[in-house]
């Protein structure tokens, strides 16, 4: 399976809030924490090492 | 002084080659008298091969330091009969709790596999293991273990090397055919042949207590990541014999080593830990900073480096004196062959090639630990702290997969050597060809024994059924059978298990209890092509 690069989320405006929107009430530091924690889970869930390294290279992370 | 061990003095006595001034010419030389020196020259006695061994010192290890010996290691000591006092003395455990702030994040249990004669690991201090392998040389006509004898220079020639060796009484010479340099990470023979060391160097520094108490605590693993009493950094808690607790704490890269030794320093520490009045005692103290890094070549000329001197691994993990002990194992048999003119020099080769694979696995999994446990940078530290945040979470398994203070030693099978026959016939399991054997209970003579009892210093062919034939050779090295049905019972049916096996099932298995190839059927010319190539012939 190759990273998904075309839209794969039902109503994107609505997702794009529920992000935003988890966040509201932390700072940078616990919004910081969260987000490592969603990278974490979001990448177990993928589980296709070769997804995860493409979606890290498509980030801009180091080869 | 020690209040829980006292420390052996082991008399320096000069040699008649130094008196007499005559070089002679030995076939083996070790430097070094520390875990993996001892374990070679014990590996040398039960192969037959007279050994020489050299320390710059005369007593066994000062402190603790190589606590914890894993499954593997043990089994190589039992095979070199110092294995079971090694049990009998150590704390054998299974269990661990990984702590992160003020909670814990959770527990694990190394669930040793049923049916193995060696527990999964025991931690026992250095010194009782030196102290219990000098015992077991003592007396050995094939072993000559000589105190205070400093090497300091090494002249190579192409089938021998020159040692120029200090005493109490001057210095002098003397020839060897080989040489196995155990002189630790800081070892002065690699200096001495031009070898480079090179790797990572972790700034960390790290203070390793020895603590005596009568303490109610478990026997587990216990590892704190940020704890309130030790803010921002790690700790270590693991049990020994004698009531002594060793305990680490990562310090930083800052600390001032000469500061933390001091009793002022760590007894607030530990007390600190301990988070109550319970009366303690310190035993010993270091102050440590290190590096992931290996040797080049593992061999130089006539120079072989085994343990440190070869490979130097973070402590997480027990590693280094569990490889180390791998080494010597997987060296001292070709070394023999070799010596004897039964393989060709191209078996010790295979040295490096083994040795050097593995010593790189230890490395990762050794860098990989320190670098969770001691994040470079503030990202990498909230990446660690949301794993283990996540891990509390009982069902976050996966989380839980992802904490790592130091993933515990396990051999590392040498699935691509030269040396290995690769599978023409299907087999399923974990005894593919380079993988070290796994125990099994069973029978011998109507007593109960275990397998890799039965196997080991030299070749053997595994046969599960009748085999056509007693033994197999190549040149003079020669495979015995060992039937299973008829010289050992497989009562429980674990050993078929564990090896996959059918009636007819063969396996050539090396002098340290490797698999070097298997079949489904007995065929004699291919057994004697699988032995030349397990002796790179």
């Amino acid at each position: 399976m190759d990273l998904k690069l075309t839209l794969n989320i039902a109503d994107p405006d609505d997702f794009y809030r529920e992000l935003i929107d988890s966040q509201r009430h932390m700072d940078s530091a616990q919004a910081a924490m969260m987000n490592c924690k969603l990278v974490l889970i979001l990448a177990n869930h993928v589980g296709d090492r070769a997804v995860i390294r493409e979606a890290l290279k498509r980030a801009g992370g180091a080869a | 002084m020690f209040k829980t061990y006292s420390f052996p003095k082991f008399p320096y006595v000069p040699s008649p080659e130094q008196k007499s001034g005559e070089v002679r010419r030995h076939r083996l030389v070790i430097i070094g008298a520390g875990p993996i020196g001892l374990a070679a020259a014990l590996d040398a006695a039960a192969h037959g091969l007279p050994c020489v061994v050299l320390d710059d010192n005369d007593t066994v290890s000062v402190g603790s330091r190589a606590v914890c010996y894993a499954k593997r290691t043990l089994e190589v000591f039992d095979r070199l009969h110092v294995g079971a006092r090694m049990v009998e003395k150590g704390v054998s455990w299974q269990h661990g709790k990984v702590f992160f702030k003020d909670r814990r994040s959770y527990e694990f249990d190394l669930l040793p596999e049923d049916g193995n004669k060696m527990p999964a690991m025991i931690n026992l201090q250095q010194y009782y293991l030196e102290e219990y392998m000098v015992d077991a040389l003592k007396d050995h006509p094939d072993v000559d273990l000589r105190w205070k004898h400093k090497v300091t220079a090494i002249a190579q020639h192409s089938d021998h090397a020159v040692l120029t060796v200090e005493t109490p009484d001057g210095a002098f010479t003397m020839e060897a055919d080989w040489v196995i340099a155990c002189d630790g990470a800081n070892s002065s023979i690699r200096a001495m042949v031009g070898a480079q060391f090179t790797g990572q160097f972790f700034q960390d520094r790290f203070l390793i207590a020895d603590v005596i108490m009568k303490a109610a605590y478990p026997t587990e693993r216990w590892f704190w990541f940020d704890p309130p009493f030790h803010p921002n950094q790690s700790v270590l808690l693991h049990r020994q014999p004698d009531d002594v607790w060793r305990i680490d704490f990562q310090l930083g890269w800052d600390a001032d080593a000469d500061e933390e030794k001091k009793p002022e320093k760590i007894i607030p520490r530990v007390r600190a830990m301990l988070g109550d009045d319970r009366p303690f005692e310190l035993e010993w103290a270091s102050v440590y900073q290190f590096a992931c890094r290996r040797i080049d070549n593992f061999r130089y000329g006539r120079v072989l480096f085994a343990g440190d001197a070869a490979h130097q691994v973070s402590p997480f993990g027990a590693r280094g004196a569990n490889t180390g002990v791998q080494d010597t194992d997987n060296l001292i048999w070709k070394l023999k062959l070799v010596l004897d003119g039964d393989a060709p020099p191209a078996l010790i080769a295979s040295y490096h090639e083994e040795r050097a694979f593995a010593a790189d696995d230890n490395l990762l999994n050794s860098s990989r630990a320190t670098d969770f446990i001691t994040p470079k940078s503030a990202a990498s530290r909230m990446f660690r702290d949301a794993v283990l945040q996540l891990a509390e979470d009982q069902d976050a398994s996966f989380a839980r997969a992802l904490v790592n203070s130091g993933r515990l030693s396990t051999p590392t099978p040498y699935l691509a050597s030269s040396l290995n026959t690769p599978d023409a016939d299907m087999f399923a399991g974990a005894m593919k060809p380079g993988t070290n054997c796994a125990d099994a209970p069973v029978t011998v003579d109507g007593r109960a024994d275990w397998f890799l009892n039965q196997i080991g210093g030299r070749f053997t062919l595994l046969s599960f059924g009748p085999a056509p034939v007693e033994s197999v050779s190549f040149g003079r090295v020669t495979a015995k059978v060992l039937q299973v049905g008829r010289d050992i019972v497989d009562a429980t049916n674990l050993l078929a298990a564990r090896y996959d096996a059918a009636p007819g099932t063969i396996y050539l298995i090396r002098p340290d209890q490797y698999v070097a190839a298997r079949w489904r059927a007995f065929n004699e010319t291919k057994i004697v092509q699988a032995l030349a190539r397990a002796l790179s012939a």
